[in-house]
C-alpha cells in the first residue's frame, strides 16, 4: 500500500471514529456537566492547597487553578482515567471478533490508533472546550500567550493522546493471553491517573519519585501538555518537551507493533 | 484443474490447559484439524460442513490467515495465507455469519465508503458493485440507517455486500444464514448463487443448514474430528452414509408383515406399511415384486432426508474432546 493510500484510510477511519462519539450528543452534554461539577470541587481543593503553601510545584494559584481545569478537558481526550477505546478492543478479543479485524488489508495498531485519534478530536472540542469556557466565568486562568504557543499546545496534546493510546493498546493486547482483560485495564488507568498528574502536578512530588514520575510516559498526557500551556518552558524548552512526548510515542507504538506481530501469530483467535 | 485453494496435509493444533485439582494445571495438546487435504478449483462452491468444533472455522482462520498452521501446507491463489495476511486480504471476502465488519453507530453508507478506501476501489467499479448489491440484496432503504437499527437479516445482507464490493477471487461464508428467517435465507441463498455463476467468484460455505447446501452447491466437504469423511457430490452422501429410502405402501386389508428381498418392514399401521430399502437400490423390481405377491392398492417412496445422512456420519463421536473451532 502506498504512503498516501495509507494515510487517506486512516484518515477516513480517524473520522468514522470521530462520527460515532458524535452521535451520542446528550451522553456528551452529561459527561461536560460530570466534568464541569468535578472540575469546580478539585478547583476549590487547590485553592485552599495553594493557598496553605503559595507556589506548590512551582506553580503560582491562577496557574494550579488552570492545571486543574486543564485536566477536566483532557480526561477523555487522552483518556487520563482510562476509557478509551481499549476496553472495546479487549471485547472485540475476548469474543473473536478481532478475527474481522485481522482480516482487513491494514495494521491493526494503525487502525485502532485512527480511531482513536477521532475519540480525542472529538473529546477534545465535546468535553474540553466547554468545561474550560465555564471556568473561565468563574475563575482567573491562566492562558497561553500567542499564537505559537496556542500551537505548541494542540501539538503536545496530539502526542499526548497517541503515547495515551500506544499504552493502552499495549496493555489491551494482553488480553490476547489473559483473556480477561478486565483487571489489567483497571491496573492501567490507576496509573494513568496518579502518573500523568490528575491527581496533583507532578512537580509537586519532591526528590526520586518526582523525577521517576516525570521521566515516565504517563506524564506525557497532562503534566506536559499542561506545562506547555502555562508556558514553563522558556525558549527551545518547548521543543524539547514535545521530543519528550514524540520520544515516548516512537518506543511506545514499536513495542506496539512487535507484541502485536507476537499475539496474532502464536495466540488462538477465540471462538468458533 | 485451476486450483485456487489448496490444501496438503494441513494440521492445527492448540493447547489447551485444564484445571486437575486445586493448583495443578493439566496442559493438553487438542488437534483441531488434523491432516487436512483439498483442493477448490476456480469459480467452484462448495459446501463446508461437520458438526460444532469439527474445525471448520479453524479452516476458514487459517485460510484467511490469521491463525497459523501447526504442520502441512496450504495456499490461496498461490499465497501462504499466514505469511502474506495483508496482501492476501485484498483478494478474498469474508462474511462471519456471528460477527460483523460494519461500523454499528454510523449510517451503513460510512461503512461501505469505508470499505473503497481499505480496497482502495475505483470509484466507478465502486458504484457499480454496490448498486449491484443494492438492487439484489434490497438494500436500497437502509444506507442511511445506522447499522445498530438493522435486523439481523439485513445486516447479515449489509455484511454480505460489504465483503464484496472489491471484486474478491475468493469468498468465505462461514454461516452466511444463521439465525435468519426463511424469506432472508431465500434472499442471500439467491444472491450467492448471482455472485458464483456470474462473476466466477470461488466460494466456500460453511453452514449448519443443509438446505444451503442442496440449493447451492454441487460439491460438499464434511469434516469431523479435524478430519475429511466425505468429498464429493450431494447424492454420494446417500451411498456413503448407507442411507435408506423407504417405500410406504397401503395393502387391501391388514397383513402381516411382508418378507421380501431387498428391503425390510420397518413399521405395520393398519393395512399401511413402511419398507426400508437402500437409497442406492432401485425401487423398480421390489414393485413388480409387491404387486405380484400382495394386494396393492397404493404406494410412494420417500427419500431420505439429507439431515438424517449427515447425522448418522457424525455419530460415534466423543463430545469431551471438542473444541471451539
Amino acid at each position: 500500500m502506498g504512503v498516501r493510500g495509507g494515510a487517506r484510510l486512516y484518515a477516513a477511519v480517524a473520522v468514522r471514529g470521530f462520527r460515532r462519539y458524535a452521535t451520542y450528543r446528550v451522553a456528551t452534554l452529561a459527561g461536560v456537566f460530570t466534568n464541569t461539577v468535578f472540575g469546580f470541587v478539585v478547583a476549590y481543593t487547590y485553592t485552599a492547597l495553594w493557598s496553605v503553601r503559595p507556589r506548590l510545584g512551582g506553580y503560582d494559584l491562577p496557574q494550579a487553578v488552570t492545571f486543574v481545569w486543564l485536566g477536566q478537558g483532557l480526561l477523555m481526550a487522552t483518556a487520563l482515567l482510562g476509557g478509551g477505546n481499549e476496553s472495546e478492543l479487549v471485547e472485540r478479543i475476548r469474543s473473536g471478533d478481532v478475527a474481522i479485524d485481522l482480516c482487513r488489508p491494514a495494521n491493526l495498531q494503525l487502525w485502532w490508533l485512527a480511531t482513536d485519534l477521532g475519540r480525542a478530536a472529538f473529546h477534545l472540542v465535546g468535553r474540553g472546550v466547554l468545561p474550560m469556557a465555564a471556568a473561565s466565568l468563574v475563575f482567573r486562568l491562566a492562558w497561553p500567550s500567542g499564537v505559537a504557543a496556542w500551537g505548541c499546545f494542540l501539538v503536545s496534546v496530539a502526542l499526548g493522546v497517541v503515547v495515551s493510546f500506544a499504552i493502552r493498546y499495549l496493555v489491551a493486547l494482553t488480553s490476547f493471553w489473559l483473556l480477561d482483560g478486565a483487571g489489567v485495564l483497571l491496573m492501567a488507568a490507576l496509573l494513568a491517573t496518579f502518573f500523568s498528574g490528575m491527581v496533583l502536578p507532578l512537580t509537586v512530588f519532591p526528590g526520586w519519585l518526582g523525577t521517576l514520575a516525570r521521566a515516565l510516559p504517563w506524564s506525557a498526557q497532562l503534566q506536559v501538555p499542561a506545562d506547555v500551556f502555562l508556558g514553563r518552558h522558556r525558549g527551545t524548552g518547548v521543543l524539547w518537551a514535545l521530543a519528550f512526548q514524540a520520544g515516548w510515542a516512537v518506543v511506545l507504538l514499536g513495542a506496539g507493533q512487535l507484541v502485536q506481530s507476537v499475539a496474532t501469530r502464536k495466540v488462538v483467535v477465540q471462538g468458533g | 484443474m485451476d486450483a485456487l485453494i489448496q490444501l496438503d496435509g494441513v494440521r492445527k493444533e492448540f493447547e489447551v490447559r485444564r484445571r486437575a485439582g486445586l493448583l495443578r494445571r493439566e496442559r493438553r495438546t487438542v488437534r483441531a484439524v488434523d491432516g487436512l487435504s483439498f483442493e477448490v478449483a476456480r469459480g467452484e462452491m462448495v459446501g463446508y460442513i461437520g458438526p460444532n468444533g469439527a474445525g471448520k472455522s479453524t479452516t476458514i482462520k487459517m485460510l484467511t490467515g490469521i491463525l497459523v498452521p501447526s504442520g502441512g501446507r496450504l495456499s490461496v491463489a498461490g499465497v501462504d495465507p499466514s505469511r502474506e495476511r495483508t496482501r492476501l486480504a485484498r483478494r478474498i471476502g469474508v462474511v462471519f455469519g456471528q460477527r460483523t465488519t460494519l461500523w454499528w453507530d454510523l449510517p451503513l453508507r460510512d461503512s461501505y465508503e469505508l470499505v473503497r478506501r481499505i480496497y482502495r476501489i475505483a470509484r466507478d467499479r465502486y458504484t457499480a458493485n454496490l448498486e449491484a448489491c443494492v438492487e439484489l440484496l434490497d438494500l436500497a432503504e437502509l444506507l442511511d440507517v445506522p447499522v445498530r437499527q438493522l435486523s439481523l437479516g439485513q445486516r447479515m445482507r449489509a455484511d454480505i455486500a460489504a465483503a464484496l464490493l472489491h471484486d474478491p477471487e475468493v469468498l468465505y461464508l462461514d454461516e452466511p444464514t444463521i439465525g435468519l428467517d426463511v424469506v432472508s435465507k431465500a434472499k442471500v441463498r439467491e444472491f450467492l448463487r448471482q455472485v458464483n455463476t456470474e462473476r466466477a467468484t470461488t466460494v466456500l460455505l460453511t453452514t449448519h443448514d443443509l438446505t444451503d447446501i442442496e440449493q447451492l452447491c454441487r460439491r460438499v466437504m464434511v469434516i469431523d474430528h479435524g478430519r475429511l469423511v466425505y468429498d464429493g457430490g450431494l447424492d454420494g452422501l446417500h451411498a456413503v452414509g448407507e442411507s435408506e429410502r423407504t417405500l410406504v405402501v397401503d395393502f387391501e386389508r391388514e397383513l402381516p408383515p411382508v418378507n421380501i428381498d431387498g428391503a425390510r418392514a420397518v413399521r405395520t399401521e393398519g393395512p399401511r406399511q413402511w419398507l426400508a430399502f437402500p437409497a442406492a437400490a432401485s425401487a423398480a423390481p421390489l414393485v413388480a415384486e409387491l404387486a405380484a405377491r400382495y394386494p396393492l392398492v397404493d404406494l410412494s417412496i420417500r427419500e431420505p432426508a439429507i439431515e438424517d445422512v449427515i447425522a448418522r456420519m457424525y455419530g460415534g463421536r466423543d463430545e469431551a474432546s471438542r473444541l471451539p473451532g
